[in-house]
């Protein structure tokens, strides 16, 4: 097997509207930032691998199809890959795998979202009428996990100030929010109970890049590469009786299979820092808990504690995450090239400091699609 | 090269409505290709599915199609929007690390609860094509044309296609619209979009296929017959039909390079003709002589179950290296309108 690195990563300006670019012109922003990264160009690139969420979020069946010349494709393979929202990680893991392969050295990889050319709830509620949104159909698990673990009700509003108040220092980030605090987190309208208006995600317009390549790629980049040093896919079935939503039985395998090809014993010890798929506030202490990163009952402990703040021990979202921009098929993908930007050292003012191995994840449809990966700042870290 | 093989396949017939859900269609398909091969669920190392959303006219519809994989307890799974050739190509791709050794394949799609012609110019530029409704088969009247306009074709050859393939069909049990026709009597059929007429196009199906890939050792334990994947490619041609030839492929020439289509006899090419012009495009970019037997199974023309129908290529052709009528074989699959993406697979037997 052939080992794969990040050499590039390129981002676009996360926005409610981005009104200057189509959407060709947003995936060609990060495609060529991505590429520029790597100091690399089109030309150099053997295949492409695309995500995004539902082709009816902007009413354009295929995107490969129409995207094709903007990304540099034509005359080369492209594939677009479609997971709910882990989408962006496993079009991550896909593009790794054709370097892994061996197959392709070079590749291209795009995720976007533009949500402001449609109704995002309208289509994610399958296109329907009364649609309950993505907070409906989460929020009942999170009171779930609350009853279940007793958590106090401040540990989601912590999340969603700890996430905005990193973003601050991400200036790609979607919301800039500088006077956020617990108040007005607490007084912002209820949408779903427990969840508030300010615990909940934005709806972003936005794309991510990473330009993957084998070894010998790795050793000509001009920037120190991120190793990928395992990468993970689980899916459940979505609905059956007796079926654990709060900490769904694929969210453990993925975690246990990932932790296990990367040879790592202590998650929380031994990974520095992590990039997690937190749409709504809650869902930081679920997956703490859902991908074995501390004990059942122990994530809210480890929120209210400040671990996860930037410069706690286990910082997680230190980009200010999916709360603080959500291009819902790119935002998976941002997961996994911010963990990568952190074990580069290129993470800027929300660095953490000598990360050396990170964790990008994403999860998506009802909580039963997962896709993660590690990365590192060595090919073979060892633990 | 990890040695990689088709040891088991099903699909579906051809239907031109199929009354219960797309997990019912391929349920019974991976049931069947388990049951050929004694295989368990958890056999499985790796799943992975093609399907499209908009087809189903519901955001998520893949959702429910990993019921038919059975996915609990939870399976290692991915998905492409796109047909199931590229969910084998990816299948393929990931075999190839050589630590994993079983990959099922899917493809489906139920395309009669839509009107097609209204739901396929979305895949067009959202800016400039899409809000003229440039549809699928009026850019396959407009190919057509260029091959009439540069001579490289007449109706007759198209009429002629479409002649071979209905009557091949009728030895298809999984075809929907066949027919013992001539040229003549097809030419004297009027036009639907200039030059093509009604019989030019595909039929409107609903469909699905499996495969079920395995690695070299664990591949010859499983099956007799093997079908040995030499290799897979695809490739991409711009969108923008005029800054094309529309008549030519440059991008599948050079995968039909790549893979060295050319450095041993084919016996058998099942290609995604979906307009019967579209063979005569194909068979001259890859360089398929009179020798080469182009669909035997009737092809696309015959049915055609989008998001299953280049996987059935694929089925159709390694079944007919199975079966010993053939030992070395080509599958194409395409997407996008005229031709703009295409895939290709050399298939070949032998233990």
């Amino acid at each position: 097997m052939e080992r794969c690195a990040v050499v590039g990563i390129g981002q676009s300006k996360y926005s409610k509207r981005s009104e200057d670019l189509s959407i060709d012109g947003l995936v060609r922003v990060a495609a060529l930032r991505a590429l520029e990264d790597a100091e690399l160009t089109f030309s150099d690139i053997d295949a492409i691998v695309i995500g995004k969420a539902p082709d009816a979020l902007e009413g354009v069946i295929m995107p490969e199809l129409s995207l094709a010349d903007a990304l540099g494709a034509v005359g080369k393979p492209i594939h677009r890959v479609h997971t709910a929202g882990s989408v962006g990680a496993s079009t991550a893991i896909s593009a790794c795998t054709l370097v892994e392969s061996g197959m392709y050295q070079r590749v291209l990889t795009v995720c976007y979202e533009k949500q402001s050319d449609g109704n995002a709830t309208w289509a994610l509620g399958g296109g329907r009428s009364g649609s309950q949104g993505a907070g409906g159909s989460f929020a009942p698990w999170i009171r779930e996990y609350i009853s279940r673990s007793r958590a106090p009700e401040h540990i989601g509003w912590q999340v969603a100030v700890k996430d905005r108040r990193n973003a601050l220092k991400n200036p790609y980030a979607h919301l800039h929010l500088p006077d956020i605090s617990i108040e007005k987190v607490k007084e912002s309208p209820m949408l779903w109970d427990p969840l508030h208006f300010l615990e909940s995600c934005p709806s972003s317009d936005g794309a991510a890049a990473m330009v993957l390549t084998h070894a010998e790629g790795a050793k000509r980049a001009p920037r120190r590469p991120a190793w990928v040093i395992a990468h993970a896919k689980r899916t459940e079935t979505i609905q059956f009786p007796g079926r654990d939503t709060v900490k769904p039985a694929a969210g453990v395998e993925c975690a246990k299979a990932l932790y296990k090809k990367a040879g790592i014993t202590d998650p929380r010890r031994q990974i520095d820092c992590a990039e997690l798929y937190v749409p709504f506030s809650w869902y930081e202490p679920m997956w703490l808990e859902g991908h074995l990163l501390c004990g059942e009952g122990e994530g809210w402990k480890l929120t209210d504690s400040g671990a996860t703040e930037l410069g706690g021990d286990f910082p997680v979202n230190m980009s200010g995450g999916v709360l603080s921009s959500n291009p819902i098929g790119a935002s998976g993908m941002i997961r996994c090239l911010e963990a990568a930007s952190q074990v580069r050292g290129t993470a800027g003012d929300y660095q953490v400091e000598g990360a050396r191995v990170a964790l990008g994840h994403a999860y998506g449809g009802g909580a039963n699609y997962f896709a993660m990966w590690i990365v590192s700042s060595e090919p073979a870290p060892a633990f | 090269m990890e040695d990689v093989a088709i040891v088991a396949l099903a699909q579906t017939p051809c239907y031109r409505r199929y009354t219960d859900s797309e997990p019912s269609l391929l349920m019974g398909l991976v049931n069947q290709v388990l049951a050929e091969t004694g295989l368990e669920r958890r056999e499985i190392d790796f799943t992975i599915a093609g399907s499209c959303d908009y087809l189903s006219g519901m955001p998520f519809a893949f959702i429910s199609n990993v019921d038919a994989f059975g996915a609990w307890p939870p399976v290692y799974e991915s998905h492409v929007e796109m047909d199931g050739a590229w969910a084998l190509f990816e299948g393929f791709v990931r075999m190839q690390l050589g630590d994993i050794d079983t990959c099922l394949v899917a493809g489906s799609g139920k395309s009669s609860p839509g009107r097609p012609r209204e739901i396929f110019p979305l895949q067009a530029d959202p800016y400039y094509h899409a809000p003229l409704g440039l549809d699928p088969v009026s850019m396959a009247g407009i190919q057509a044309q260029c091959l009439l306009n540069t001579g490289k074709a007449s109706e007759r050859d198209f009429a002629e296609v479409v002649s071979r393939s209905r009557r091949d069909g009728q030895s298809n049990p999984n075809a929907q619209v066949t027919a013992d026709v001539s040229p003549d009597e097809l030419l004297k059929e009027p036009y639907y979009a200039s030059p093509l007429r009604r019989h030019d196009l595909p039929p409107i199906s609903d469909g699905a296929a499996v495969v079920l890939l395995a690695r070299g050792p664990v591949a010859r334990a499983l099956t007799k017959s093997p079908v040995w994947i030499r290799g897979i490619d695809h490739r991409m041609e711009s969108h923008h039909p005029g800054l094309r030839d529309l008549t030519a492929l440059p991008g599948l020439v050079t995968a039909a390079k790549k893979l060295g289509i050319q450095s041993a006899p084919i016996d058998v090419a099942e290609l995604c003709v979906r307009y019967s012009p579209e063979e005569i495009i194909l068979c001259s970019a890859l360089g398929l002589g009179r020798d080469v037997r182009i669909n035997p199974s009737g092809g696309p023309l015959c049915g055609h179950p989008v998001m299953a129908s280049g996987l059935v290529r694929v089925v159709e052709a390694a079944q007919r290296i199975a079966r010993g009528e053939a030992r070395r074989a080509i599958a194409h699959a395409a997407s996008g309108a005229a031709l703009q993406q295409n895939l290709l697979c050399v298939l070949e037997g032998g233990a």
